[in-house]
């Protein structure tokens, strides 16, 4: 049968940049396909800017910015979105934190009033924060501590890797720091991270560019400029040595273990960090990605595989230091060390005799596949702009990504595989502690 | 309170005009083999969504979970790894699963490769060879994959209610057992695809960057010869929620409990329909719900407390669920008890409903607003008989429904009374906490 490569095809959503005086950034991208709207605040904090001794404080903070604010009681957030038809919700990443709704778009003004008056100022006090620290410590158990496999790797990796706090510690938090943490410390972390200058609103979908910004400038306008803190550097040395660690999970019945090496920076190094991602792919998308037909299919090593950049899975919203990570789960009985060994064996081989140009071209189209289907949704596109914009200043990106993930060739993902060596590589193993 | 320079009070802005639901371009055809093509217009991005789904009600468990894992494992042409290696190549991808009524297949892929998604699915359908090794292979997966599950507290709680409210009926297991599972030969997968695999009542929707009557004559070009007599097999309708003592499943050193209540509902072209779901949405269906904001927002007891209601072709139920901590499962129950009594009891406030109906007709935008929630919501309409003009009915009921609807409706399915409730935990800790409320019967998980 002939190769049928498929053209890769890209978005051509319309970007709109503009910075209101008091340092906020604002990015548009209008689409009037359909009735809704999609609105994304980003702050550049997140859990590697959380202060010593208190561990899950970023994200407990995104917790206490939905507890009410200078013009609306508790409650009332969660009341106007969701009265007005619309979804909302936030999330705590490693480099920053996001809030955000999905509404019809007649609901466009009263969710920029109610962003603008959250920057302005979150109700911080006593009782909501007791109240959210038993939320969030619920959401540990639920997410964490009740179940099998509860932070694996996303939490229980990155301290194999790294030595230094803000990139090694547990960013869901300790129970301990999540119960002295105190509303001035809250008033302090507002103060110095959730500035104008260190945010970003971007809106999709069914508006006017016009009106948007008058709408935008009236309810943000007035919010007190503060400029952006300096972000510290974060850089660590890469390995030099193999790192290894294991632990007893109680719950889990099966062994897993998860792997990770070091990747060029993905903002200042995009270029040399983009064959990585498509790596990752080629190694784990599907059954006749390179790792699932040997591991699974052939070796019957693994029971289930997966591969991805960044430890919270997106390749595309994380700066340096950052990993290519793989995890497997194992049969009863399996065999890390020879999971492991295999692994090398298919990088080698990879790095060694290449890769044939239509098993990346496959590749890459099922990337595309993806990237597009990201942002049909109205929110994964503001939501992605708004990361290009405080990343990188440029949210357009987010249009040419298919066709850069197509552009990647095999030399480079041959170059790529050459560099996952075992010397550099971080892994922690899970020991079932649930086995029957 | 945050330091800010400007304290002047400002008011929420109204709402602007709520444009309409439009309903998208579509198109429709029976196939002279039975099959039913639904094919929608989002032409948003340049993709295209694929579900298929056949009735499958009734088959054996463990056969029909491994079919539907190694449906794509080969065809007289080509391997698992050809099979997916040609879907890539077009950007596609298609993988099959199982719920009590049916075999879903489901996929996505660049609008280009349409055709190509077709054939391919039309080899796998009339061809799928279940090959010895590759079934070995996705045995073990499934087995390890199910007792994982099994360690999961999630999944224990929802055997354990399946089983209690649905007694004897074939939704009351819906996970096979690992020796079920190792006992399951190619053979009987081949046999089984036989009998059931076939086009009669089956129902394929088409959704994305299409011209609806284009994507129907592919449907057709690809699919028109796959052929076989319809073997069905109709569930009896669910048996009613029978309460009882509270079902407390024993899971020592628990950090949490897991606390389920099962209530009655109808299914969506019942009139009570639109008033349940409101109902549903006053009580826990949503954020801004009474539950959530009482033992959430106020309490501090849970993370994630939701209630839904649940559509399954012989039934519906509507599931409350929310994980508490250990030490307040007593004041947890209590206060979902009062939650439940008082909407059950005491009209809502009509400002209350109010913001209930325009978060349930919103969302209905939001919902269709993209090609993957169009395809599974035409998906799962069509399963109840129902197609996407469906959705203007809907929303005039949601739209017309009173306060005196919603509150009869309230009275009628969220009654405590009415439910079946189940707490798995750790019963050493919490069973006295519970008996202080209501009598329980414990059984290990």
């Amino acid at each position: 049968m002939a190769a049928r490569r498929s053209r890769i095809p890209a978005t051509k959503y319309p970007v709109e940049r503009f910075t209101l005086d008091n340092g906020l950034r604002v990015v548009l991208t209008p689409d009037r396909s359909a009735p809704v709207v999609g609105v994304a605040v980003l702050y550049d904090v997140g859990i590697r800017s959380e202060p010593e001794g208190r561990t899950g404080f970023a994200h407990l903070f995104e917790h206490l910015m939905f507890q009410g604010s200078e013009n609306l009681e508790k409650l009332a957030h969660f009341r106007h979105v969701q009265g007005a038809g619309g979804t909302f919700n936030g999330s705590t990443h490693l480099d920053y934190t996001d809030y955000y709704e999905t509404l019809p778009s007649n609901a466009l003004e009263r969710a920029l009033f109610l962003e603008a008056d959250r920057m302005r100022g979150p109700r911080l006090t006593e009782e909501n924060l007791r109240n959210q620290v038993d939320v969030v410590k619920e959401e540990i158990r639920v997410n964490v501590l009740n179940r099998p496999y509860g932070g694996f790797p996303w939490l229980t990796l990155p301290p194999v890797m790294f030595d230094t706090f803000p990139n090694a510690h547990d960013g869901y938090g300790s129970f301990t720091d999540l119960e002295s943490a105190t509303v001035d410390e809250a008033t302090d972390f507002f103060r110095r991270y959730y500035a104008t200058g260190n945010a970003v609103l971007a809106v999709s979908g069914d508006l006017d560019v016009a009106e948007a910004t008058t709408l935008i400038e009236r309810h943000f306008g007035d919010v007190p400029a503060r400029p952006a803190p300096r972000r510290p550097d974060f850089a660590e040395p890469d390995l030099t040595a193999e790192r290894r660690q294991t632990y007893t999970d109680r719950l889990a019945p099966l062994p897993a273990v998860a792997a990770a090496w070091r990747v060029p920076d993905p903002i200042g190094d995009f270029a040399g960090y983009l064959p990585y991602v498509v790596l990752a792919e080629v190694l784990t998308d599907g059954e006749a990605s390179r790792l699932v037909e040997r591991l699974v299919q052939r070796d019957r090593a693994v029971t289930g595989l997966s591969g991805y950049l960044g430890f919270m899975g997106d390749p595309f919203d994380v700066r340096d230091p950052t990993a290519l990570l793989l995890q497997a789960h194992l049969p009863p009985g399996g065999d890390v060390d020879k999971v492991l060994r295999v692994v090398d064996e298919e990088l080698d081989r990879l790095a060694t005799d290449g890769l044939p140009a239509d098993e990346l071209a496959r590749t890459q189209a099922r990337m595309a596949t993806h990237l597009l289907r990201d942002t049909d949704a109205v929110l994964g596109r503001a939501l992605r702009m708004a990361v290009l914009e405080q990343q990188r200043g440029e949210p357009g990106l987010l249009n040419e990504l298919p066709r850069l993930v197509g552009g990647v060739t095999t030399d480079q993902v041959r170059a790529a595989a050459a560099t996952l060596r075992p010397e550099r590589r971080a892994s922690i193993e899970v020991i079932p502690g649930g086995a029957r | 309170m945050t330091a800010t320079v400007d304290t002047a009070v400002r008011t929420l802005p109204p709402l602007g005009r709520n444009r309409r639901l439009k309903p998208p371009k579509q198109a429709e055809r029976r196939l002279p083999n039975g099959l039913t093509v639904i094919a929608v217009r989002r032409p948003a991005v340049p993709l295209v969504e694929l579900r298929l789904w056949m009735p499958f009600g009734r088959t054996h468990l463990a056969r029909g979970a491994l079919l539907s894992q190694t449906m794509l494992s080969g065809t007289p042409t080509m391997s698992s790894v050809q099979l997916a290696a040609e879907l890539q190549k077009v950007g596609g991808g298609l993988s099959a699963g199982l719920d009590p009524d049916r075999l879903m297949v489901t996929g996505a892929g660049l609008v280009t490769g349409l055709d190509r998604m077709l054939e391919i699915l039309a080899e796998v359908l009339t061809g799928a060879t279940y090959p010895n090794g590759e079934v070995a292979t996705e045995r073990d997966r499934l087995i390890d994959r199910v007792q994982v599950a099994q360690s999961q507290p999630a999944h224990l709680a929802r055997a354990a209610l399946l089983k209690r409210i649905y007694g004897r009926h074939p939704y009351a297991v819906q996970t096979p057992e690992p020796d079920q599972i190792r006992a399951v030969r190619p053979a009987a997968l081949r046999r089984l695809h036989a009998e059931r695999v076939h086009p009669a009542e089956a129902v394929l929707v088409l959704v994305g960057d299409v011209q609806p009557d284009r994507a129907l004559d592919a449907a057709e070009r690809a699919l028109g010869d796959w052929r076989g007599a319809g073997h069905r097999a109709d569930l009896p309708p669910t048996p009613p929620l029978e309460p009882g003592p509270l079902l407390l499943v024993d899971r020592p050193d628990s950090v949490q409990s897991s606390l389920r209540i099962a209530l009655p509902a109808v299914g969506r072209t019942h009139p009570d329909h639109a008033p349940l779901q409101l109902a549903n949405l006053l009580f826990g269906g949503y954020f801004s719900s009474r539950w959530v904001e009482n033992i959430r927002e106020d309490k501090g007891y849970t993370y994630g407390p939701h209630s839904a209601v649940e559509h399954s072709v012989a039934g519906s139920v509507l599931v409350a669920a929310a994980d508490v901590a250990t030490e307040v499962t007593g004041p947890a129950l209590l206060e979902t008890s009062y939650e439940l009594g008082r909407l059950a009891s005491v009209p809502p406030k009509a400002e209350e409903l109010e913001q209930a109906r325009q978060y349930a007709l919103g969302t209905l935008q939001l919902g269709m607003s993209t090609q993957a929630g169009l395809a599974s919501l035409t998906s799962a309409y069509a399963s109840n008989g129902l197609r996407l003009e469906f959705l203007a009915e809907y929303a005039a009921r949601l739209a017309g429904a009173t306060v005196e609807d919603v509150a009869e409706a309230a009275a009628r399915y969220l009654a405590p009374a009415r439910g079946v409730v189940l707490v798995l935990g750790d019963a050493a800790r919490i069973r006295g906490q519970l008996e202080a409320l209501t009598p329980v019967e414990t059984e290990p998980a």
